[in-house]
């Protein structure tokens, strides 16, 4: 909109830095609560802050799909199916089909969790695909017309760019990675699995010695799970975004550029699509599989 | 970027979509996809048998056609038999009556002939008698002469 405005304000590392930085709300430096002005405000925040930005709108999401589904469900028919209860069941039965081939034990939690997962992240990415500066833009307005300073409204819209959102929900799945090995091995049977494998010996005084390597081995496994979910997904849509945003400056560079970035925009954006669904349907697949390897009674390496 | 309580809001979040699912969205959804997978599967089913039912309604008119014919043809056959005899019978009877008849009229016939020949005999007898008298000019005793006369009439 003000393009010529913002160019003479913020040069192209500020509006990158304003981009990447979530709105927080937590404890200034002078003692009060309120939003940081700036980054180095908002790390100083500490742990018991709150990224306004990202959680708002993932809350929102999370809210969005359940009222769709809730909304289909309430009127479900089992007659010849119309408009958006073809999709709702488009999206159940991908998820029931992927659920019930990785996942052969008996638990009702985990087709309802897989489908929140793939609906809910593929929402977040989603906001990848709006204009980058329409969602931020607004935010200024009303934040100006609040009384804020434009330059410390920091508008954050994709939540899965943020790793507390990530991480949060595969410190979750860890957690249920955790619960549903120690009620189907039982504590012994999962701590069996972190010093018997995989090098193991008839001889116990071999195996008592195998036991500090084979931790070292498998410990580091169980915790890279939940990382490697939740930095796997932050990590591909905090690159997309950052492409959306180089994307974004090459508009203020002259008309030539500007026309170079519409047409760069589109195709990375058809690009991104893809991105949004794999890593919605990656994050979903890696959850059933955890889960499946943990109710997995009986292996053998 | 920093680690902060968004962490925890998000983990908090989480639980409560995936509890809002479990319990409102999926059961009712999966429940009805299932109905339809079995009303589907049944409607098949039936088309089936019914398919089947018809083949097998068609088979029995088919049987049902050709023994009818048969009767029929076996029902005309005999019809076409008992008008031969009914024919035969009452040619029968014609030829019987007519045979019957033509000997009622010979034996009337003969009857007759036989009549006219004894009252003609009779009037021989007298007319001879007569004719003798004339012929003698005198009276036969009746019954001196009975006898030849009767002879005479037997020859006759």
């Amino acid at each position: 909109m003000s393009s010529a405005e913002h160019a003479e304000v913020l040069t192209s590392s500020e509006y990158i830095k304003h981009h990447l930085t979530n709105l927080t709300y937590g404890k200034l430096p002078d003692g009060t609560w309120g939003f940081a002005h700036n980054s180095d405000e908002a790390a100083q925040m500490g742990f018991w802050a709150v990224n306004v930005d990202t959680m708002g709108w993932s809350l929102f999401l999370g809210a969005l799909f359940f009222f769709i589904f809730r909304s289909v469900a309430k009127k479900v028919t089992s007659d010849v199916p119309t408009g958006a209860q073809n999709a709702v069941e488009f999206a159940i039965e991908f998820v029931d089909s992927n659920v019930k081939s990785m996942f052969p034990y008996k638990n009702k939690m985990i087709g309802p969790m897989a489908l929140t997962i793939f609906v809910w992240v593929f929402f977040m990415n989603a906001m990848d695909l709006i204009a980058i500066d329409l969602l931020p833009e607004i935010a200024k307005l009303v934040g100006v017309s609040l009384g804020a300073d434009p330059h410390a409204v920091f508008f954050k819209v994709v939540p899965s760019t943020d790793p507390n959102i990530t991480l949060g929900m595969a410190s979750c799945v860890f957690i249920l990675i955790l619960w549903y090995s120690i009620t189907q091995k039982g504590v012994i049977g999962f701590i069996k699995e972190f010093t018997l494998h995989p090098f193991s010996s008839s001889n116990p005084i071999v195996q008592t010695l195998f036991i500090p390597v084979n931790l070292v081995l498998e410990l580091p496994g169980l915790f890279a799970k939940p990382v490697s979910l939740g930095l796997r997904l932050f990590g591909n849509l905090y690159a997309g975004e950052i492409i959306f945003i180089l994307i974004a400056i090459l508009y203020g560079a002259g008309y030539l550029f500007a026309g170079v970035a519409g047409l760069i925009q589109i195709v990375w954006a058809l690009f991104h699509i893809l991105i949004i669904y794999l890593q919605a349907l990656i994050f979903m697949v890696l959850t059933i599989v955890y889960m499946s390897l943990s109710y997995q009674t009986d292996e053998q390496h | 970027m920093n680690l902060n309580a968004t962490f925890i809001g998000q983990m908090v979040a989480f639980v409560i979509f995936i509890y809002l699912t479990h319990r409102f969205v999926w059961p009712p959804i999966v429940a009805a996809m299932a109905e339809r997978t079995k009303r589907i599967a049944d409607g098949l089913q039936a088309a089936d048998k019914a398919e089947k039912d018809l083949e097998l309604a068609k088979q029995k008119v088919v049987e049902q056609l050709t023994s009818a014919k048969k009767e029929a043809a076996i029902i005309i056959d005999q019809a076409n038999k008992r008008a031969i005899e009914i024919v035969e019978e009452a040619k029968e009877k014609a030829r019987l009556e007519g045979d019957r008849l033509k000997a009622s009229a010979q034996a009337e016939i003969e009857q007759a002939t036989s009549r006219a020949r004894e009252e003609l005999r009779s009037k021989v007898v007298t007319l001879a008698l007569a004719g003798a008298e004339k012929i003698l000019e005198s009276s036969i005793d009746q019954n001196a002469h009975n006898e030849l006369v009767n002879k005479l009439a037997a020859e006759l």
